[in-house]
């Protein structure tokens, strides 16, 4: 290694489950970076740390089981690796699991013949020796020419070590690719490493060639394993039924599976609806009070308005997700972590392939009942970009947890408490049924984009089940904190623009119709709200509404719920705001009130009631599917790096929001 | 000719040879290669994924990329030693 350099790059490169995350962590404590690889939106974590005077720079690459990537998050890794081999990247620490060594080691013999520095990180060597396996480190560096450090990355044991032998890191003298096939069919490429470098370039034909390389070049390099496995490794005989093993017999069972399964999801939707509430009450009040308190000091003005109720409204509604966020991603983390997740996708993947999707799109689906953002944002885990696409395309159609308010209005238009069927009040059978419509949605639509969005990428469900194993904590807040910080910079600055652009079309009208407006209600002794809602309507937002009037006449809508559906756009629940201010029934929150006038209005023409069935209908159907938040918008566009995906969802969930209004208000008329 | 897909709970065997390509290349990463012993654990309540025991851990895939791996299975080859 030379030394005029000041930092030296490692990265930290093994299969998935080999520990990694916990390594990196145990390794850079708090210091590190997260963001996205460039153009692609897997994760890229970074930190440093120092040794005896040397400083480090750690990048914790995506787990990928060989050079050859099969998925996208592999392909980062590979990429990255080779891309910095030349300049950036000074050694490598290969992560590999003890309890498993046999497999971890193809990865590591791929990285030995790349001739960066290499060392072996053996983790989970607690767990090998509870399971009697005996690794003999001597005779494994020897064989494969690097060192090796037993680690264990839970409890902190073997870094000092790791960290020496990361100041001494050498190349192998191993070779473990077969050099002589190499040069037959690729005389021209000089090394291992242009062979990988190569297959991100080639035509068909050389891909072909190395394909066929890759499978013979795997097969002898298991076969030296297999060798280096029986001199190095001591193992018992007869593996007993493992522990994970007799965990699956119950939590995969046809019954006892699946009672599991909805009582893991029970306990998290208590804790997302019930518990997360209350921070998020708690951050809606703080801001109200700073946003009043911002108000009265600082000098009233054009200024003062589009602080308090542009920019400070919209950060408030980007930071009341934050704890749904986090209790969601943590309860995610977890179930990942401890290797559940796994299995709830492999019982229930044969339902969901029928759709488009797989196994674990599960979660992400069921999750958006509380809120399709951290669902979006955990479609990560799907490897497969057909079905990640699709998951993330149709999960906001399940109702989400801010439809509650705008259900919870409408229906009670509709239905009294007294209305029971066999003692089941009619509104919970209604509000079930909108669940119900939101889930159904969701599968006819995936099953729909099934077959209209074309891929070459594979769709195979060969993975991993994990052993079951203790969440690790530490790693698990510092996802959580990834994941929320993710959140709140990639899609809280479109949030921000788009709540500032709102905020003008609802404060400004053209020419000085507002000045009018307070001028005569100063005359008139008008009360606040009434005023306030003269406002909104003669705003630009409200000439929208009355604009957009012939188009949603169709649908029942008039141009009060045109100016809610504009207001709206942003989050859905804005829209009881809006009527509440529309209707200036004084406070916002008391929907009781509001719930009456709506229930009287009269049309003035006709003194028919404007919210007849078919308009309840209409507007339930209509806020079932439409895409009236921005938030989600935001939060695909930052999960696929593509202006595409958001407007496909914001178009196709429009017109099935339009088309089903439509037919439900025309059927009901 | 058995394929992998076509084992019972409990029943071991050796892997031969794969049929699919790019499944192939999947597979062999995954240790599950020629002439690996694999043992199927565990059929999810469809019927379908299974799970394999194989190259010492667990390792679970649809039926039909199974139907892509042939293999022999083990009492057979034991039976073929003895004769």
């Amino acid at each position: 290694m030379s030394t005029q350099k000041t930092t030296y790059h490692i990265a930290l490169v093994g299969n998935p489950n080999s520990g990694k995350s916990t390594l990196f962590n145990s390794l850079t404590g708090l210091t590190q970076k997260t963001g996205n690889y460039a153009g692609v939106t897997v994760e890229k974590h970074e930190g440093k740390f120092e040794h005896k005077g040397t400083s480090f720079s750690l990048t914790d690459l995506p787990g990928t089981y060989s050079l050859f990537p099969k998925s996208i998050d592999e392909e980062v890794a590979c990429k990255t690796i080779l891309s910095n081999a030349s300049d950036k990247l000074d050694m490598i620490v290969i992560v590999a699991d003890a309890t498993n060594i046999k497999r971890h080691l193809l990865l590591a013999t791929q990285l030995i013949d790349l001739k960066i520095p290499c060392v072996l990180a053996l983790n989970m060597i607690d767990e090998a020796e509870k399971q009697n396996i005996t690794i003999y480190k001597k005779e494994l560096e020897n064989l494969l020419g690097i060192s090796v450090v037993f680690v264990n990355s839970r409890k902190k044991v073997g870094l000092e070590e790791l960290k020496n032998e990361i100041l001494k890191a050498k190349v192998s003298d191993s070779i473990f690719y077969n050099f002589e096939k190499q040069a037959k069919a690729f005389p021209a490429l000089k090394s291992y490493k242009e062979l990988i470098d190569l297959q991100f370039t080639c035509d068909a034909d050389e891909s072909k060639l190395i394909k066929q390389f890759e499978k013979e070049d795997n097969i002898s390099r298991f076969y030296k394993l297999n060798y280096i496995i029986a001199k190095c490794v001591k193992k018992p005989e007869q593996l007993n039924k493992s522990v994970s093993q007799k965990i699956d017999t119950f939590f995969t069972h046809k019954f006892f599976g699946f009672l599991f399964f909805f009582l893991i999801l029970f306990i998290v939707f208590q804790f997302v609806f019930f518990i997360a509430d209350l921070p998020m009450t708690w951050i809606e009040e703080s801001f109200a009070s700073f946003m009043n308190y911002t108000a009265n000091a600082l000098p009233p003005g054009e200024l003062n308005d589009l602080i308090v109720n542009g920019v400070l409204a919209g950060i408030s509604g980007i930071v009341v997700f934050v704890p749904q966020i986090a209790l969601l991603f943590f309860f995610i983390t977890v179930l990942e972590d401890t290797g559940y997740m796994a299995r709830a996708s492999f019982i229930l993947d044969k339902v969901m392939q029928k759709f488009g999707l797989n196994g674990k799109s599960v979660i992400p689906m069921i999750s958006s009942v509380a809120c399709a953002i951290p669902s979006i944002m955990s479609t990560r885990t799907i490897s497969n970009w057909k079905t990640r696409i699709i998951t993330i395309l149709v999960t906001p159609l399940i109702s989400c947890s801010a439809r509650l308010p705008v259900y919870a209005l409408i229906i009670g238009i509709m239905f009294k408490d007294e209305h029971t069927i066999y003692g089941f009040s009619y509104k919970g059978i209604v509000l079930m049924g909108m669940y119900l419509l939101g889930f159904a949605a969701a599968f006819l639509a995936a099953f729909i984009l099934k077959f209209v969005l074309k891929t070459n990428e594979k769709n195979y469900f060969i993975m991993e089940l994990p052993v079951y194993r203790m969440p690790q904590w530490q790693t698990v807040g510092m996802l959580v904190f990834k994941k929320v910080k993710l959140f709140l910079f990639n899609a809280g600055k479109i949030i921000l623009a788009i709540s500032i652009v709102l905020w003008f079309l609802t404060s400004h009208a053209p020419s000085n119709v507002f000045a009018q407006l307070e001028e005569k209600a100063l005359v008139l002794n008008t009360p606040s709200d009434e005023l306030n809602a003269q406002k909104l309507e003669h705003s630009y937002a409200g000439i929208f509404g009355k604009k957009i009037e012939p188009f949603i006449a169709p649908i029942g809508f008039d141009w009060k719920i045109g100016i809610s559906l504009i207001t709206s756009f942003a989050a859905r629940e804005v829209f009881v705001g809006t009527m509440a201010t529309i209707y200036s029934s004084g406070d916002s929150d008391n929907t009781e009130t509001l719930r009456e006038k709506l229930a009287s209005e009269k049309n003035v023409v006709t003194q028919a009631p404007v919210y007849t069935t078919a308009v309840c209908w209409s507007l339930l159907v209509f806020y079932a599917f439409a895409m009236q938040c921005m938030s989600t918008l935001a939060t695909t566009y930052s999960e696929t790096k593509h202006w595409k995906w958001p407007f496909i969802q914001l178009v196709f969930m429009s017109v099935l929001a339009y088309g089903s209004s439509f037919i439900v208000f025309n059927f009901l008329k | 000719m058995t394929t992998l897909d076509q084992l019972k709970l409990g029943q071991t065997a050796v892997v031969q040879e794969f049929t699919d390509d790019f499944l192939s290349l999947k597979f062999i990463e995954m240790g599950c290669l020629p002439s690996e012993v694999v043992k199927l654990v565990n059929i999810a309540p469809f019927g379908d994924p299974i799970a394999i025991e194989v190259s010492g851990y667990v390792l679970s895939l649809r039926k039909e990329e199974a139907s892509t791996v042939i293999v022999t299975l083990l009492n057979d080859v034991v039976l073929n030693k003895t004769n």
